[in-house]
C-alpha cells in the first residue's frame, strides 16, 4: 500500500520538480446512486466558477434510484474547454464496488483520493494516492443519522479543496446558494468540509501537480443546465400552457417550469396564475392538450424525450395538417425503444423532422448550449405562431441535465409575434374568411381564434382533407393545392429559422458540419488540429429546414464531414438530401455510445478519415 | 306557463332572446345515413342552443373520429370546432378549455371513440372535471368502417363476417359514476324531447356533463333484438322521470301534485324539473344511481334520464388556480415577465 502520507511521489521526480498543472484537469467522483453526492459536486463546481475558472459538470448516472454506481465528472479548464474528457486525471473514490475498475482507468500520473476503508487497488506506482478517513471524521462530527450519507460526501469536498487549492469560503458561498441561504444546513455541511480540510492540512503532503489558481474567465457567465434554461426561455416567451408526462431526461424541464412560473407569472391583481401546467396521463394526451390550447390561441408546449415523441406522432401530424401552433421539446436520450434512459444521443433528428404519416415535415430548432435553450425557448413560440405549425426543439441529455458554463440569457429583443390572427373587426372589414387561403403567397393562411364574435369567423379544424374554407373535400385538385401550399410554408420557414453558426480559420480546406451539444468537443478538437497545422471551418446547424448557408458551405469546402452523435449519420443524410450533387463527398464522423463526444475522439477520427 | 309562452313568442318572431333565428344554429348538410340516430341528436343540439339563446360564437364543438364525430359539421356553423383524432378528443378539449375558460364546449363522440380506443383519455377527462357537454352517440358498432363490434356491443350479438361478441359491454354511465362525474345522464335518440331537455341541462352545468345517448345505427346495428336499435329502445325505455329545463329567468309555474316532482339547481341558476314517473328516484344518491344502472343491465331495460347529479366538484380551471381571463387572451404585459426579473434570477446562477 502506498499513500501520500507515507510514500514519496512517483519515482524519478519529486513534487517540487514537477511543473504544476494549473486549472487544467478533470475530476471523476465515483459514488453510489442516491447517496447525495450531487450537493458536494455542485459545491466544487460553483466554487471553481466563482474563482473565475471555467468549469463544467457531467453526471454519468444509471437508470436507477438508489444503489448502482454513478460517476460525476468535473472539468476545470483555464483555456475554456468544457467537453467531456476521455479520462479524468483525478479520481475521488467513494464507491467500493467500482474502486478497482475506477483506479485502473486513471492515466499514468493520475491522482486517487479514496475512502480509507478500501484496501485493494492501492498499488499503482504511477499514481498519487490520498486516503480520506471518512468514517473517522463522521464519528467525530456525529451528524444526524438521516443526513450521514450526505455529510460523508462533504469529506471529499474538504480534502480535495485543500489539496487543489479551492478556496473554502467559495465552497461555503456555493453551499449558501445550494441551500438557498438556510444557514443551519450550510453550517452542518461546512462543518465537515472544514474538518476534512483541516485533517488534510495536518496529514497529507501534496505530491501531485494539479492545482487551482484564481482567474478571471467566468465574469458575466452563468452556470445552468439546459432544461432550466429551456423552461425560463419558455416563460419569457409567454408560455401559458404546458402539458407533460414524466420521462428522463425531460422531466426537469417541466419541473423547472413549475418552480419558476409561480415566481414570475402570477396576476399582480389577483395572485392567480397566468398559466396552466397539466401532468397528462401519457404523451399522446400531453401533446393533444397542447394542441387544443394552441388552437385556442394560448402559447402551448409540451416537453418529452424519444419514447414520448413516438407516442406524439399522431398529434404531430394533426397539428401540422390542421396548422396549429405548438412547441414540442425533445430532450433526446439514447434509443431505439427504451434504450438507455440516462445516456445522451442525437438519434431523434430524422424521426422528429418527419414525424407523422403521409407527407409531414416539421420545423426543428437545434440549440447547442443552455443559452440557446433559453433563446429558442421563447423564439419557438414566435415561429410556431408565425408559421402556424408545430415547432420542435431538439435538446439532449447532455445539454438538458448537465451543468454548463454559458453566456447569460438575453432578454427577448423583439415583442411577441402572434402571427396572422384575425379579429372580429378584421373579418368584418374583409367580409369573408377562408382559413386556409394563401392570401400573402407565403403559404400561411389567416386564422381566427375560437370565441371570435364575428358570425363569419368560425371554421371547423380537422385532420381530414379540407378546402380553403376548412370544409371536408376529396377533390384531387383541392388536395394537391393544399399540399403545395404547405410546401410553400416550408420555404417560408427556411427564411425565418435561426441561421447556422459559421466559424472560419484561414486556409481551411476541411468543413465540419454538426449540431447541438457536439459543439463543445468539436471546437476543442478544431483548436488542437489548428495547432497541429490542420485548420478547419465549422458550420453548426441550428434549425431544420436548412437555410441556404448549408449548401454554400458544402460547395465552398474541398472536404466535408458531418460530426454527430447517432449511429446512422442522420444529419449527414439530411445534408446529402439537401445537396444531392455533392452527396457522394460528404463524409461522416459519428459515435453513439451514450456519452458526450470528446475532442480527442473527434481529432483522431478526423485524422483517420484524412488518411493519418 | 312562461316556457310555453316564450316558445310561442319565439316561434312568432322567429328569433330567440339573442336575436337569432334557428337557422343561425344550423350546420352543413349531413352526410350520415338517412334515419341515423346521430342526425336526430344534432337537431336537438341545435334546438337546445336556440332555445337557451346561446351565442353560437361562444360555443366550441369538439369530436374524435367516427360517424358521430363527423356530426359537428352538421350543427352550429357559427361555432369554432375541432374534429380531432380517434379517441383523442378529451385531450384536445382539456387543453382548449383550460386555454379559454369563457367558452362553452360540446363534445360529440361515439362508443368506439370513447369506450374503445379512447377509454383512457375519456376516464381522465371525467376525473379532471373539464367543463364540457360530453355526448356519446352510442350505437354499439363501428359504422364508418362498416359494422365491427365496439366496446359497448351486446354480449352474444352476432355480426355476419365477424361472429359472436363474447365480451360484456362497457357501461358509459358506470364509467361516469366511477370517475366522480357530477352529471351523468342516459337518453335515447328516439326520445328527442328528453334528449333536448338533458342537453339544455348539461349546457347549464359547469363541469363535465356526460350524456350517453343510445343512437341506433340504421345500417349496421338496428335489428330488433339489439339493445341499440330503435325497436328495442322504444319497447324497453323506462324514463326515470320526465325532465324539463326551466331557464333561470322563469319562475317555476308548472304545478304538479305535491310529491310528484323535484328539482335540481344547475350552476347558472336554472332548474331541472324532474317529474316523478313509475318510481321514486333521487339522482343525487350515488348508490341509487349504481343500483339503477345495475338493474337496467340485469333486467334489460333502458333506464333514461338524469342518473346522477352532484354540483359540488370544482372544475379543472378552478383546481389550477388560473385567472378568470382566458389564458389565450392574456396580453404580452402579463405573459412576459419584466426584464429586471431576468437579471435577478440570473444572479443566482453565478
Amino acid at each position: 500500500m502506498t499513500s501520500a502520507t507515507l510514500a514519496p511521489a512517483p519515482a524519478g521526480e519529486s513534487a517540487a520538480e514537477r511543473r504544476p498543472i494549473v486549472n487544467d484537469f478533470s475530476i471523476v467522483v465515483a459514488t453510489v446512486n442516491g447517496s447525495g453526492s450531487q450537493t458536494s459536486n455542485m459545491a466544487i463546481i460553483r466554487a471553481l466558477f466563482r474563482m473565475g475558472i471555467p468549469v463544467s459538470g457531467k453526471n454519468l448516472f444509471p437508470s436507477n434510484i438508489q444503489g448502482l454506481p454513478t460517476w460525476f465528472t468535473i472539468r476545470a479548464s483555464g483555456a475554456g474547454y468544457l467537453a467531456r474528457q476521455e479520462s479524468a486525471d483525478i479520481l475521488v473514490a467513494m464507491n467500493p464496488a467500482t474502486f478497482l475498475e475506477d483506479v485502473s482507468r486513471l492515466p499514468s500520473g493520475g491522482v486517487c483520493y479514496y475512502s480509507d476503508q478500501f484496501t485493494d487497488g492501492l498499488d499503482r506506482a504511477d499514481l498519487t494516492y490520498y486516503p480520506m478517513p471518512v468514517q473517522q471524521l463522521l464519528r467525530d462530527l456525529n451528524p444526524p443519522k438521516d443526513l450521514r450519507d450526505y455529510i460523508a460526501n462533504m469529506v471529499y469536498v474538504g480534502v480535495v479543496s485543500h489539496m487543489l487549492g479551492i478556496e473554502l469560503e467559495q465552497i461555503r458561498s456555493a453551499l449558501m446558494t445550494h441551500f438557498q441561504g438556510k444557514v443551519k444546513a450550510v453550517d452542518l455541511n461546512m462543518g465537515m468540509v472544514d474538518a476534512a480540510a483541516a485533517w488534510a492540512r495536518n496529514s497529507l503532503v501534496k505530491a501531485d501537480p494539479f492545482v487551482v489558481r484564481r482567474e478571471d474567465k467566468t465574469a458575466g457567465k452563468i452556470l445552468v443546465d439546459g432544461n432550466t434554461a429551456a423552461a425560463l426561455g419558455a416563460i419569457y416567451g409567454g408560455v401559458s400552457f404546458e402539458a407533460w408526462y414524466p420521462i428522463t431526461p425531460a422531466s426537469s424541464l417541466a419541473e423547472a417550469l413549475q418552480e419558476y412560473l409561480p415566481k414570475l407569472r402570477l396576476d399582480p391583481d389577483t395572485g392567480q396564475t397566468t398559466y396552466a401546467v397539466v401532468q397528462a396521463e401519457d404523451e399522446m394526451a400531453a401533446l393533444g392538450m397542447a394542441v387544443g390550447a394552441g388552437w385556442m390561441g394560448a402559447r402551448a408546449m409540451t416537453s418529452t424525450s424519444g419514447p414520448g415523441i413516438s407516442l406524439m406522432a399522431e398529434f404531430a401530424g394533426l397539428a401540422f395538417f390542421a396548422e396549429v401552433p405548438v412547441v414540442i421539446w425533445d430532450v433526446q436520450r439514447m434509443g431505439p425503444s427504451t434504450g438507455l434512459p440516462t445516456r445522451t444521443s442525437q438519434g431523434d433528428l430524422i424521426f422528429v423532422r418527419f414525424l407523422g404519416h403521409g407527407d409531414t415535415k416539421h420545423v426543428v430548432l437545434l440549440p447547442g448550449t443552455p443559452t440557446e435553450c433559453f433563446e429558442f425557448g421563447w423564439k419557438a413560440f414566435d415561429l410556431a405562431e408565425r408559421l402556424q405549425t408545430p415547432v420542435f426543439v431538439l435538446s439532449d441529455l447532455d445539454i438538458g441535465m448537465n451543468l454548463w458554463m454559458t453566456e447569460p440569457f438575453a432578454y427577448p429583443g423583439t415583442p411577441m409575434d402572434r402571427g396572422k390572427v384575425l379579429s372580429a373587426e378584421d373579418v368584418e372589414r374583409l367580409g369573408v374568411f377562408a382559413r386556409y387561403k394563401d392570401v400573402d403567397g407565403d403559404g400561411i393562411g389567416y386564422r381566427t381564434l375560437p370565441g371570435n364574435p364575428h358570425p363569419l369567423g368560425a371554421y371547423l379544424a380537422r385532420g381530414t382533407g379540407h378546402d380553403e374554407h376548412a370544409r371536408y373535400t376529396e377533390r384531387p385538385e383541392e388536395w394537391e393545392a393544399n399540399m403545395e401550399r404547405l410546401w410553400r410554408k416550408t420555404d417560408t420557414a427556411r427564411r425565418l429559422v435561426p441561421e447556422p453558426v459559421l466559424d472560419r480559420m484561414p486556409g481551411a480546406r476541411i468543413g465540419l458540419i454538426h449540431f447541438g451539444s457536439v459543439d463543445l468537443a468539436l471546437q476543442e478538437a478544431r483548436a488542437h488540429l489548428a495547432h497541429a497545422g490542420v485548420p478547419t471551418d465549422s458550420l453548426r446547424v441550428r434549425a431544420l429546414p436548412f437555410t441556404t448557408h448549408l449548401a454554400e458551405f458544402v460547395e465552398a469546402h474541398e472536404r466535408i464531414y458531418v460530426v454527430e452523435m447517432n449511429t446512422d449519420g442522420q444529419l449527414r443524410q439530411l445534408v446529402q438530401l439537401e445537396t444531392p450533387a455533392q452527396a457522394g463527398r460528404i463524409g461522416s464522423i459519428r459515435k453513439n455510445d451514450g456519452l458526450p463526444l470528446t475532442a480527442d475522439w473527434i481529432e483522431r477520427s478526423l485524422r483517420s478519415e484524412e488518411g493519418g | 306557463m312562461a316556457v310555453e309562452t316564450e316558445r310561442a313568442e319565439a316561434r312568432a318572431s322567429q328569433v330567440n332572446r339573442a336575436g337569432l333565428g334557428k337557422a343561425d344554429y344550423r350546420g352543413g348538410a349531413t352526410t350520415l345515413c338517412q334515419g341515423c340516430g346521430h342526425n336526430s341528436i344534432s337537431s336537438q343540439i341545435i334546438a337546445a342552443c336556440y332555445e337557451l339563446s346561446l351565442a353560437p360564437e361562444r360555443i366550441v364543438k369538439l369530436s374524435g373520429i367516427g360517424c358521430s364525430s363527423k356530426s359537428p359539421a352538421y350543427f352550429l356553423n357559427r361555432s369554432h370546432g375541432f374534429n380531432t383524432l380517434h379517441g383523442r378528443m378529451p385531450a384536445v378539449a382539456t387543453g382548449a378549455m383550460v386555454a379559454n375558460r369563457s367558452l362553452k364546449a360540446i363534445g360529440v363522440s361515439g362508443d368506439g371513440d370513447t369506450a374503445s380506443i379512447g377509454l383512457g383519455q375519456f376516464l381522465h377527462f371525467l376525473r379532471r372535471n373539464v367543463p364540457m357537454v360530453y355526448i356519446v352517440e352510442n350505437n354499439g358498432v363501428y359504422g364508418l368502417t362498416k359494422g365491427q363490434f365496439s366496446a359497448t356491443a351486446d354480449k352474444g350479438q352476432v355480426i355476419k363476417k365477424i361472429g359472436e361478441n363474447p365480451f360484456m359491454p362497457i357501461d358509459i354511465c358506470q364509467m361516469g359514476l366511477n370517475m366522480n362525474c357530477g352529471f351523468v345522464a342516459r337518453s335515447f335518440a328516439g326520445d328527442p324531447k328528453q334528449v333536448k331537455e338533458l342537453i339544455k341541462a348539461a349546457l347549464s352545468f359547469e363541469g363535465t356533463a356526460l350524456l350517453d345517448i343510445i343512437s341506433p345505427c340504421v345500417t349496421f346495428n338496428n335489428r330488433d333484438e339489439s339493445t341499440k336499435s330503435y325497436t328495442w329502445g322504444k319497447q324497453h325505455e323506462e324514463p326515470l322521470h320526465d325532465v324539463t329545463l326551466v331557464p333561470v329567468r322563469d319562475e317555476i309555474q308548472i304545478d304538479y301534485e305535491p310529491g310528484t316532482a323535484s328539482t335540481v339547481e344547475l350552476h347558472d341558476g336554472s332548474m331541472l324539473m324532474l317529474r316523478k314517473l313509475a318510481r321514486e328516484y333521487d339522482p343525487t344518491d350515488r348508490l341509487e344511481a349504481q343500483r339503477v344502472l345495475e338493474e337496467s343491465r340485469t333486467n334489460q331495460v333502458l333506464s333514461t334520464g338524469l342518473i346522477y347529479y352532484n354540483a359540488q366538484h370544482p372544475v379543472l380551471q378552478q383546481v389550477l388556480g388560473q385567472v378568470e381571463t382566458p389564458l389565450a387572451a392574456l396580453p404580452e404585459s402579463l405573459l412576459r415577465p419584466a426584464q429586471e426579473t431576468l437579471e435577478t434570477l440570473q444572479a443566482d446562477l453565478r
